[in-house]
């Protein structure tokens, strides 16, 4: 999809900070969402997604920075933000005491819907996202996968521009996750804009931009394709029985020219310094002394390799 | 910003229904706590001292002395008599206690009635127990009096107004309905908003349009029906258990009640915004109720208590809704009679009401 440059971004950010005490949960973010687009947050737990989308709602002051959402500055005025936005909390947070429809019908009143157009509203959205046949049924004693569709449901029931979602697809199975990502398709050849939290690869690779988060920090940005293209670092991939193994790893990492290992399930990713114009054959002397057979080969790198690339410290922690 | 909608209000009010109809635990304290208070203080709780059991030392004998003896027992505060050697006797008796009351008749008793040389006898009480003091000093003057002063009322003679059975029960129950409700009004308020923010759902909640004054009223008005529902309940108890007058207007009552009920709501509602979570709000409902009981005036007569501890009773919603429902239902006071107990709970709900609305904020922060 082509992005529309002539109109005003979604949301923008200048040097957004949070702080808890003495803890900064998200430190000095400078991002642009642009609109009619899926923008992913990929980050490990703690690296301040949610504390992002909840500033960006205007549930929490920023410390420092600024936001504009939807061209409403969240601080000045953070109730304008709230009617023009939905959000989708990470934790499920319909009433469990309530029906299905009793719960979007309370949504639809708060949202001072008319009383006609919540309930052809609710009807589409029931049959939408498949909720039709569990309209009496407790929320709290629905699926996963059923929850977090109704959790959307209620987010979209008065057509927000803005959509936030905070890992929303965290506590599902596979097969929800993929249809989910199918009502996220829908929902933005409507026009709508999404801001998705995740920590899966697979979602993040789906979004059209995404932000890489490491201990509040805004590490990396740009589109999948860009992110794994400009990758600093050239991916040589070992296939080997004992690729897993302890030893294989602590050789790797010991050595200089080696910014990361990855695991891929029986794979193993080495990130390799791109100043050394033989990564393959770098790898072969590094893997030497370990006795290992093993398969190498230059990949073309992933969205896994520049997540790891971009939360490098982690080797150096690893290693003191 | 856009003001206050009734639609929002409804909504957030059809909701705590929805809640309070699926959780049956708070469904059945809403019967059963006034049942069980209700069934406790009119039964046990007896302030009716009656049967004492006494010790007599009579040293005249005489025919006067005697009648005195019959003249006490009559009185139904004294039950059973055993008879004791000397005041001494009488001491140790009490000192065990065996007996709660000794009348000791010295032995010039005729003389000193002759005489009108007082005390013509004396009576030795128990006072280790105070409701045995307060009713045997009434027996103090009692058969004492010369007749013909008793007959034209020269001396006065105790004439109970509102109570002539000195039922306690009468005195309980109407001051019970303001005690049941100072406890589940404000338990019930003083979880609802705590209670969202534990369970996640206040999250979403303060991310939508609603505001805050919408959220408190739509909060409250449920159990403003159910304070109705619970102050009935107390009444009809009261009717059938313990033949319970209500002399006054019920319309009055009803009027009055309000007033007090929306006060304890809202002051559940300040502790809600308080409470970081349900235990701590539970705390925070019984530093608040424990108070109330004492200095109300419900446990021990407000006229009794000391100027600082009256100033303070008057800051509670309970004290004043006390006078009000003993006024309705005992004395047949009307609305109007009681303004002055009236404004301070209507002043005390504008308060409470600004004080919550105001501390909650539609913040994480
Ligand atoms: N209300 C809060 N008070 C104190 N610390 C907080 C609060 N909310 C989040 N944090 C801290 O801020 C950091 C970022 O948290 P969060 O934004 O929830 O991360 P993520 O959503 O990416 O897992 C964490 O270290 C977390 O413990
Ligand atoms: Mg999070």
């Amino acid at each position: 999809m082509d992005k529309d440059t002539a109109s005003d971004p979604a949301i923008q950010t200048q040097a957004l900070t949070r702080r808890f005490g003495t803890l900064t949960a998200v430190d000095g973010l400078t991002l642009q969402v642009p609109a009619g687009s899926i923008y992913g947050f990929l980050g490990p737990n703690g690296s301040g997604k949610s504390t992002t989308i909840r500033m960006l709602c205007g549930l929490l002051t920023p410390s420092g920075g600024d936001a504009t959402v939807l061209g409403i500055d969240v601080r000045r005025d953070p109730e304008a933000v709230k009617r023009n936005i939905g959000y989708m909390t990470q934790k499920f947070s319909l009433y469990t005491d309530l029906t299905v429809l009793e719960n979007l019908k309370f949504m639809a009143e708060i949202y001072g819907m008319e009383k006609s157009a919540a309930q052809e509203r609710i009807a589409v959205l029931l049959q939408r996202f498949a909720l039709e046949s569990m309209t009496a049924q407790l929320a709290g004693t629905l699926s996963g996968g059923q929850r977090q569709r109704l959790a959307l449901a209620s987010a979209t029931l008065h057509k927000p521009a803005l959509l936030f979602l905070d890992e929303p697809t965290s506590a599902v199975d596979p097969e929800s996750r993929r249809e989910f990502w199918e009502f996220l398709f829908e929902m933005v050849d409507d026009g709508t804009t999404m801001l998705v939290s995740t920590h899966f690869m697979d979602e993040a690779e789906r979004c059209h931009a995404l932000a890489i988060l490491d201990e509040g920090r805004l590490v990396a940005d740009g589109t999948p394709e860009q992110l794994m293209s400009e990758l600093p670092a050239a991916v040589v991939e070992i296939q080997s029985a004992a690729a897993g193994t302890r030893a294989v790893r602590e050789a790797l990492l010991a050595a200089a020219d080696i910014f990361d290992v990855a695991q891929l399930g029986s794979r193993l990713h080495a990130l390799v310094d791109p100043a050394r114009s033989q990564p393959i054959a770098y790898v072969e002397s590094l893997l030497q002394p370990t006795g290992i057979e093993a398969e190498l080969s230059v990949v073309a790198p992933n969205l896994e390799d520049v997540f790891v690339m971009a939360t490098l410290h982690k080797k150096t922690e690893q290693a003191a | 910003m856009n003001g206050f909608s009734l639609r929002r209000t409804a909504a957030i009010a059809r909701k705590e229904f929805r809640h309070l109809r699926r959780d049956r635990l708070t469904a059945g304290m809403i019967a059963g706590i006034p049942i069980v208070l209700t069934v406790l203080f009119g039964f046990a709780i007896n302030t009716d001292v009656r049967g004492l059991k006494a010790a007599v030392v009579d040293q005249a004998n005489t025919s006067a002395s005697r009648a005195l003896v019959s003249d006490a027992r009559a009185s139904q505060v004294i039950g059973s008599l055993v008879s004791a050697n000397s005041p001494w006797e009488i001491e140790r008796l009490i000192r065990r206690g065996e007996v709660s009351l000794g009348i000791y008749i010295p032995a010039d008793f005729d003389a000193r009635v002759a005489q009108n040389r007082r005390p013509f006898a004396q009576l030795l009480i128990d006072d280790s127990d105070p409701q045995i003091l307060r009713t045997a000093r009434g027996l103090e003057n009692l058969p004492l009096q010369p007749f013909d002063q008793m007959r034209d009322g020269g001396t006065f003679a105790i004439r109970a107004l509102f109570n002539p059975e000195r039922r306690s029960a009468v005195f309980i129950v109407p001051g019970l309905t303001g005690v049941i409700l100072s406890l589940t009004m404000v338990l019930f308020t003083a979880t609802a908003i705590v209670r969202e923010r534990e369970r996640g759902n206040l999250e979403l909640l303060i991310t939508t349009p609603v505001s805050p004054l919408e959220l408190m009223v739509g909060k409250i008005v449920p159990y403003v029906l159910i304070g109705y529902v619970q102050i009935s309940l107390i009444l009809l108890l009261g009717a059938w258990l313990f033949d319970l007058p209500v002399r006054g207007s019920l319309v009055d009552f009803y009027i009055a009640s309000g007033f007090y009920i929306v006060s304890v709501l809202t002051m559940g509602l300040w502790i809600s915004t308080a409470a970081t979570n349900q235990f701590q709000a539970m705390q925070m409902t019984f530093v608040f109720f424990l108070p109330q009981l004492l200095l109300s005036g419900f446990m021990f007569p407000f006229d009794g208590m000391p100027r600082a501890a009256q100033w303070l009773a008057e800051v509670f919603p309970l004290t004043h809704f006390l006078r009000i429902v003993r006024g309705i239902v005992l004395k047949q006071a009307e609305l109007t009679m009681l303004m002055a107990d009236i404004w301070p709970l209507a002043l005390f709900f504008a308060v409470m009401m600004t004080l919550a609305t105001r501390r909650f904020r539609k913040s994480l922060d």
